[in-house]
Formats: C-alpha cells, sequence, structure tokens
C-alpha cells in the first residue's frame, strides 16, 4: 500500500539466518563441553548418592579403619574411623553442591536486584546502595562468618547464605556498572516512551541484554563458595556429622604419613569440581568475546566512530598490521612508469575471506586517476565500497582484507608491490588523510599539541615542529592557537578539532590529501567553514585531493571531477557539471532525484483524524 | 481549531554533580502543534532541540515552564499517567541501529507496546503483520531480528512501533539523518503518507534545512537554548528574519556546483558584514 522499500523486495528470499544461541557455541568449544561434561558428571554422582553407595556416610566400622582402596564393599577404603570415603565422597558433592548454590544463590539475587534498581534509577537510590555495597565489601567476610558462628549454629547452610551477602557486592558493582551503560540505549527510552513498567523494561529490555556476564560470574561465585564451605569445614567448623571435603581432608590429613592417598579423594572430587566451574566460566566468556561469523551484515554496517577508532588505533601500531599489498600475477603494464597524475589506480580490488572460505570483493576492479591540484569527489552509499577504496591507498586496511590492483600509485611511486616501510615513508609527507569523526582520531591522554607535533619530529627538532604547528593552527583558523595546542581533545569543539586534524594533516606538506567525510560529524554552519578551509589549503599547496562522501552538497561545493560508487563498482565518473546536469547512469540518475528540491516546501495543510482510535 | 500541544515558556537545566547546577538547556521555549500539523525543529548540536523533545516524551524534567497536550499540563506528569499517555505521544528516534532491541524478534518489538496497554499478546501479534504493510515491510519481516535489516529498515520497524498505538503525536527526532540519500527520501514519504491518512501531528527535529521543507507546515529555529524565528515553511526558508536563519540557509550545501558558488559568495559577504 505505502511505499514499498525495494530493497526487501529485491531480496525478499534472504535466509532467515540466525546467530546460534550462546549456549550452542559453548557446546562446541573443546574447554566448554568438557567442563561442563565434568561439572555434569560431578553432579550426578551426587544425586545417584542413594544408588551408588552401599553405607551411610557416617557409618563407622573399625574393622575397616584405614582400609586400602580396593577392598570389597569399600572402594575407596575407609577413614581413620572406618567410614566409607565412597560414600562421604558422594555426600560431599552433594553439601558442596548445596553450598555452591546458596552461596552464588544469595549473591546473585541480592547484587542483581539491588545492582539494576540502582542502575537504572540512579541519582539519590543509586548513592545509598553504593555506599551500603561498597561498606559490605570492606567487611572480612570468612572473619564475619566464623564470628557470627552462634547466630547460623554452625549448619553449613546458613554460614553459606552470610558468605553470599559478603558475595554480593562483586554482582552489585558488576551489573549497576551494566545497566548505568544499557539504560541510556535508545531503545530503553523507546520503551519508556511505548508505556512500559519499570520493571517489565528492566527485565525484557535490561537484565536480558546484560546477563552474560552475570552468568559467568555466578560460576566463579559458586567456586568460591565451594572453596570456602570446604575449608571452614577443615578448619572443624559446623557439624562433624555433615560430610564435607573440608572435614575429609581434615581427616586425612592427621593420617598424611601413613595413609597419604586417604588425602587424595577429597582433593580430587573439590579440585574437579571447582576448575570445572572457573572453566565453564571462563569459556562463556570467550564465546561471548569471539565475533560472531554469521552476522555478517551488523558487522559490516559499523558505526562511524568505531570505523574511525579501528583506523586511528592501527596507524599508532606502527603498521605491523599492514596488509602485504601484492600485484596479481596477471599485471601486464609496468607499473614503474605511471604516465603523469599524482595518483593512479587501475583494476584495485579488496577482498575479505568469509566464514565459508570464500572471498567477498568490496571493492571490485576500480580505477581513477587524480591529477596534480585536482579535487575528485568519490561518492556512494553505506557498503558502496567509497571508504574501503580510499583505505586501500592509505594503506590501512584490516590486515585480513586481499588488496591487489593492477596499478596503484601515488606521486610516481608504486605502492602496491613496496614494503611496509616504504608505504609509512609516503604517509604523512606525501599522502596525508583527515578522519570523519576529529575527536575519535584523537588520544584523549594527550594534548592535542603533542598529537600534532609527534608527526613531525621524525624530519624537524621538535622546537621547530611546534613551531610550525602553531602557525598552521592559526593558518586554519583557530582563534587562540596555543591554547588549543595545551588544549586536551575533550576540551575543545568537534569544528576546532576537525581544524587541528586539518593542520596537522598539511603540516608534512602532501601532495595527496585523502579526505573520508571530512564534515560529516560537524554542524552544518561550521561544514561550511571547513570546506572553505579545505579550498583554500588546497589551492595554496596545490595539493590532489581524494574526498570520500554521500553528501551532493558538498560535491558541488569542492569537487572538479566525480566517481559515482555502487556495490564495489565506479558507476559513473567525469566533470560535475556533468554529472549533476546530465547523469548517464540509472544509478546516478536515482541518486541525484532522490536530493531533496531546494525550492518546493510543503505547501498541503494538514489534515485531522476523522475519527479516534 | 486549538492546539494539540503548547508549550510555554520552558525552562530546563541537567543538574550537574553534588549541588551545582549545570548548564540551562532550555532557556525558555514557547511553541505550539496543531492537530495534523507537523512542526520542524531545527538547530544545530547543543541547542537543545533534541532535549526540547525528550520534555515532551517525559524523558527529561524542565526545571519550570508549562507543557500542555489536550489542555491537560503534562509537564511532570506522573509515571502512571506517563504509561496511559503512550497511546496519545510516541518517538521516532535518530539511529535505527540503537533505537531497538537487538535480543528481540521484529514482532516482538512491535506487539510490546500494544501489550503494554493491556492487549493481549495473541491479538497483538496478529496486529503485527498489518503494521509492517503500513511502513511497507513484508509479513515475513516479523520472525526476524533486527541486525538482518538495513538502516532504512529497521527505520520502517521503528515508525511502525511509533504507530502502533494510534497516537496522535509522534516526536521524530533526526529520523533520516542516519540513513543513506535514496532511503532518507522514501521514508520521509511514508512519514507523509501515514500523516495524511491518520491526521498524526509531528515534532520534527533535524538540523537538515532541505528535510524540514519537504515535511514541515512550520519551522521553528533553534538556537541555543532559544527560539529564534518561528513561521511557516515558506515564510523561514525563503525570507528569513533572523541573521541565524539567514546563516544556516546560506550554510547548507545545495547539489548544483552554480547555485553552491552563489550561495558561498552569499555566505562571505554575510560573514564580512558582520
Amino acid at each position: 500500500m505505502t511505499t514499498v522499500d525495494p530493497q526487501l523486495v529485491a531480496q525478499p528470499a534472504l535466509p532467515a539466518r540466525r546467530r546460534s544461541g550462546a549456549f550452542r557455541r559453548l557446546l562446541r568449544r573443546p574447554l566448554g563441553v568438557s567442563a561442563l561434561a565434568a561439572l555434569l558428571a560431578i553432579v550426578a554422582l551426587g544425586l545417584l548418592e542413594p544408588v551408588l553407595s552401599i553405607h551411610d556416610p557416617n557409618f563407622a566400622d573399625l574393622a575397616f579403619a584405614n582400609a586400602a582402596p580396593g577392598t570389597p564393599d569399600w572402594p575407596l577404603g575407609g577413614d581413620r574411623f572406618g567410614r566409607d570415603i565412597w560414600a562421604r565422597s558422594l555426600a560431599a558433592i552433594n553439601v558442596s553442591v548445596i553450598s555452591g548454590l546458596i552461596g552464588a544463590g544469595t549473591g546473585l539475587v541480592l547484587g542483581t536486584v539491588f545492582g539494576l534498581i540502582s542502575g537504572y534509577i540512579g541519582r539519590r537510590v543509586d548513592g545509598v546502595l553504593s555506599w551500603t555495597f561498597n561498606l559490605l565489601m570492606t567487611f572480612p567476610a570468612l572473619v564475619l562468618v566464623i564470628v557470627l558462628y552462634p547466630v547460623t549454629g554452625g549448619t553449613y547452610q546458613s554460614m553459606m547464605f552470610i558468605f553470599g551477602v559478603f558475595l554480593a557486592p562483586g554482582i552489585f558493582r558488576l551489573v549497576r556498572n551494566l545497566v548505568v551503560g544499557v539504560r541510556s540505549e535508545l531503545y530503553v527510552d523507546a520503551a519508556r516512551v511505548s508505556g512500559l513498567s519499570d520493571p517489565r523494561i528492566l527485565s525484557r529490555h535490561v537484565l536480558y541484554i546484560i546477563r552474560g556476564p552475570i552468568i559467568i560470574s555466578a560460576a566463579f561465585l559458586a567456586s568460591a563458595a565451594v572453596g570456602v564451605q570446604a575449608g571452614l569445614a577443615f578448619l572443624g567448623l559446623g557439624s562433624n556429622q555433615v560430610p564435607s571435603f573440608g572435614s575429609m581432608t581434615s581427616d586425612a590429613f592427621i593420617n598424611i604419613y601413613s595413609q597419604p592417598v586417604q588425602l587424595v579423594w577429597p582433593s580430587l572430587f573439590l579440585s574437579l569440581l571447582i576448575g570445572s566451574l572457573v572453566l565453564l566460566g571462563n569459556a562463556y566468556r570467550d564465546v561471548l568475546a569471539a565475533p560472531q561469523g554469521a552476522s555478517s551484515s551488523s558487522s559490516r554496517r559499523r558505526r562511524p566512530g568505531e570505523k574511525a577508532a579501528a583506523v586511528d588505533a592501527r596507524m599508532d601500531r606502527d603498521d605491523t598490521s599492514t596488509p602485504t599489498l601484492s600485484a596479481p600475477t596477471l599485471s601486464t603494464t609496468s607499473p614503474a612508469t605511471p604516465a603523469g597524475g599524482l595518483l593512479r589506480v587501475r583494476e584495485l580490488r579488496v577482498e575479505y575471506p568469509q566464514p565459508d572460505d570464500t572471498l567477498r570483493a568490496v571493492v571490485d576492479g576500480v580505477s581513477f586517476d587524480v591529477a596534480q591540484g585536482e579535487i575528485v569527489g568519490l561518492v556512494g552509499e553505506s557498503g558502496s565500497g567509497k571508504t574501503q577504496t580510499a583505505f586501500s591507498i592509505l594503506g590501512l586496511l584490516p590486515p585480513q582484507a586481499r588488496i591487489s590492483a593492477n596499478e596503484l600509485s601515488i606521486a610516481g611511486e608504486n605502492v602496491i608491490d613496496s614494503h611496509r616501510t616504504a608505504l609509512r615513508k609516503l604517509r604523512g609527507s606525501v599522502i596525508a588523510y583527515i578522519p570523519q569523526e576529529p575527536m575519535a582520531n584523537l588520544d584523549p591522554s594527550f594534548t592535542v599539541g603533542s598529537q600534532l607535533v609527534e608527526g613531525l619530529t621524525s624530519r624537524m627538532s621538535r622546537k621547530e615542529a611546534t613551531a610550525t604547528i602553531l602557525e598552521l593552527l592559526a593558518r586554519v583558523g583557530i582563534p587562540d592557537p596555543m591554547r588549543t595546542f595545551k588544549s586536551y581533545p575533550h576540551e575543545i569543539s568537534g569544528g576546532m578539532a576537525q581544524r587541528a586534524l586539518i593542520a596537522g594533516a598539511v603540516a608534512g606538506r602532501p601532495k595527496l590529501l585523502i579526505a573520508d567525510e571530512p564534515t560529516t560529524a560537524l554542524d552544518v554552519t561550521v561544514q561550511a567553514e571547513i570546506l572553505d578551509l579545505l579550498r583554500d589549503l588546497q589551492s595554496e599547496y596545490g595539493m590532489g585531493v581524494l574526498l570520500v562522501t554521500h553528501n551532493f552538497g558538498v560535491v558541488a561545493d569542492l569537487c572538479d571531477r566525480v566517481l559515482v560508487m555502487r556495490n564495489g563498482v565506479v558507476v559513473e565518473s567525469g566533470a560535475v557539471r556533468e554529472i549533476f546536469r546530465n547523469p548517464q547512469h540509472e544509478y546516478t540518475q536515482k541518486l541525484i532525484s532522490s536530493i531533496l528540491d531546494e525550492d518546493t516546501v510543503r505547501t498541503d495543510l494538514p489534515v485531522t483524524a476523522k475519527d479516534e482510535g | 481549531m486549538s492546539d494539540l500541544l503548547t508549550i510555554e515558556d520552558l525552562h530546563l537545566r541537567y543538574p550537574a554533580r553534588g549541588l551545582r547546577h549545570g548548564p540551562e538547556i532550555l532557556k525558555g521555549v514557547s511553541l505550539s502543534i496543531a492537530p495534523g500539523e507537523t512542526l520542524g525543529l531545527v538547530g544545530e548540536s547543543g541547542s537543545g532541540k533534541t532535549t526540547l523533545g525528550r520534555a515532551v516524551l517525559g524523558l527529561a524534567s524542565p526545571t519550570s515552564g508549562n507543557i500542555t497536550y489536550k489542555g491537560e499540563n503534562i509537564t511532570h506528569a506522573s509515571k502512571k499517567r506517563r504509561r496511559a499517555l503512550a497511546r496519545e505521544m510516541q518517538v521516532v528516534f535518530q539511529d535505527p541501529y540503537t533505537s531497538l532491541n537487538p535480543a528481540l524478534q521484529i514482532s516482538d518489538i512491535l506487539a510490546e507496546p500494544l501489550v503494554a496497554q493491556g492487549m493481549k499478546a495473541a491479538e497483538a501479534r496478529q496486529r503485527v503483520g498489518g503494521l509492517l504493510d503500513r511502513v511497507g515491510l513484508p509479513a515475513n519481516a516479523a520472525e526476524r531480528y533486527p541486525r538482518e535489516f538495513s538502516g532504512g529498515q529497521r527505520q520502517r520497524v521503528a515508525i511502525a512501533r511509533a504507530v502502533a498505538l494510534q497516537p496522535r503525536l509522534i516526536v521524530c527526532d533526526e529520523p533520516v539523518s542516519a540513513l543513506d540519500l535514496s532511503t532518507q527520501a522514501v521514508v520521509l514519504d511514508l512519514l507523509i503518507d501515514l500523516q495524511r491518512s491518520a491526521g498524526v501531528s509531528y515534532l520534527f527535529i533535524t538540523h537538515d534545512l532541505s528535510v524540514v521543507r519537504h515535511v514541515s507546515h512550520r519551522v521553528a529555529v533553534m538556537y541555543r537554548g532559544e527560539l529564534v524565528e518561528t513561521g511557516p515553511v515558506a515564510d523561514v526558508t525563503n525570507t528569513p528574519s533572523h541573521d541565524y536563519t539567514r546563516k544556516l540557509l546560506l550554510a547548507a550545501p545545495t547539489a548544483d556546483p552554480d547555485r553552491q558558488r552563489e550561495r558561498r559568495q552569499a555566505r562571505r559577504a554575510l560573514q564580512t558584514a558582520q
């Protein structure tokens, strides 16, 4: 009925690709599945105690005192009172499991409930709750469990409950911080506007998202509770009628010189139990942290901030991650002699390996030139491969990218065969880069000035570099260069940060400037000023500029020539007026017709509802 | 005809840490929206336009002033009243990547507001197909997760969620800014279609003047927490009376190299005149 999204109609048979659940992925990992199997086996032994044990765990027969393992009906032998170690071990498993459940359960319930409340409501409630739990954290839990012995009466259940209370602050802080992160997500706001009650928002939208880390810490808490229960029993706290690995170890300890093997059984079961819990937690954490191959569509469309940050990190990492450039064997043209032009790109391909071992091309045979003093616009929608093209020229693609080209040369220097170090030499002096998100490309822990000077110190003294940068900061229209030089990134506005980065980019007098959506993150009035600045600097320095953008207004303002990209292919290229006045390719025509007309305004009158509801 | 929503002299100041006051975000904003009307709210980042939208929705708490909806003062409506107001006012956020819960299926996302207003779950699920159809998505979208959709498709889902309760007012906070150019135009047309068929009012927040021209009946220009100009869209965009509006109009680049050069020169002339 209404305008149907062409994208969906074009691919209606898209198979519903489900990301397999975290639990199923856990089972695919050897560590995960073996830890889980060990844990389940131990718990099963405990549950089958009535069937498997021959004697009551407290039944003593002095004839079998210190019986050797393998004695008929006493499979693991007898302890110093002649009790069946096998029967006691099975009973102790149950005690340990219950201890783990009570301890972890108490900590989990208290910590999660109050963490959710504290993180979601915030403000004063958060202050009071955080203070309370921080105070709780300062108490020595073990000492208090022992001191409160008269209150608990020494039953291990109540001791574990108290210990669980002291485990709660860890969970509380974890949950609270996770909730604070999720609370500001737009879908939580949307749920509030949808009229959902707070408990429903918390359970459905908040808890569900943050469940992973909680499950992991639950495993660790359970192992802590099991260990502490055994420790307390080892010290002799609690009823000696309750078989426990602690009391068993303690009994065996007395016999350590005569019957050392008695120590093996409780230690073995206890280590298996605690070890499997810890390893299970670790495996689950690995599962959650691992990249999920199946969801390629969502990972491809990264948010701009992440993109820029990733690039920035890579620039700092000293080129070890730069993918090696290689010319395809079919290359026929000699790359050594480019015929004029600052940047020559012929048949550039960028491919990424897919989970099913095929290669997917995001840039598929792109060829173009940028001449000296020319501004070339590279336009396209998200996923068109325009940024990938720019980054492959800069050598900034992730290591798994496979880049090939018949020719890729900058200022006569072929970079497709050249080594990483050669490319690094080019960067900063011959090619410079202006990013999309200026803030994400400045390190928050250093002053703006020190970051800009850093790029120049290989060529001049620090003093000269500082003078150059200050001069350039004034040139790019920063009112008080010295103040900006000494400021940290968070102290300046986005427009100022972009000006500073432009100053840094042109400081090395580059011949080619690659700008990736340089004004997209900026306000329109700031954008106009930055575009003015780029135009002035370009004509002053005679640089060639490759401008990646999705904004046709920016193209019209700045560019001499335009390349229109879609799905990794240049569909049309030409002088900017030609493309705007007389687009040839239907995709370009569609794009240009999508630009909202400037001359028409909405004229129809408001229509009021005919009927309510 | 009486106005659907009126805002009078609204001030808002975010609390800072401790007892000190944070900066004042809204400094006495007054505006009104008639039934079935789109009011475009234009301004740059930090001008307070998003905060104004959040105050209307009850997501931000004003320090003084009044927000009146259908004659009822809802400035500090109770939580219970707010939940009931979900039937009346809804929202479409800017970023379709974070405004949909990644863990929920589309059908759950769309049924949620209906269930929250007391509808049976089975009945709500039956409505989902109709909602998807209204925003031009195929019915088989219901069993998928948000990550399987493109930005434009996700924004359609967000619009479907907003219209599910047949509200009278939708706050659209930069609903097309994160979308590609060709998707932008289609989503704007969808919003206009929905308005014509349902008579819903929009408070349309954006920084993009061409978008405002396309969807708004009236425009309000916001600058540093104040409205500097309000009026019919043709008047404000053709004969702006305030300097800031003029600056904003000239700063927006137009997709025509020759007209853009004229605009650039006009902007520089205005700059030197100041």
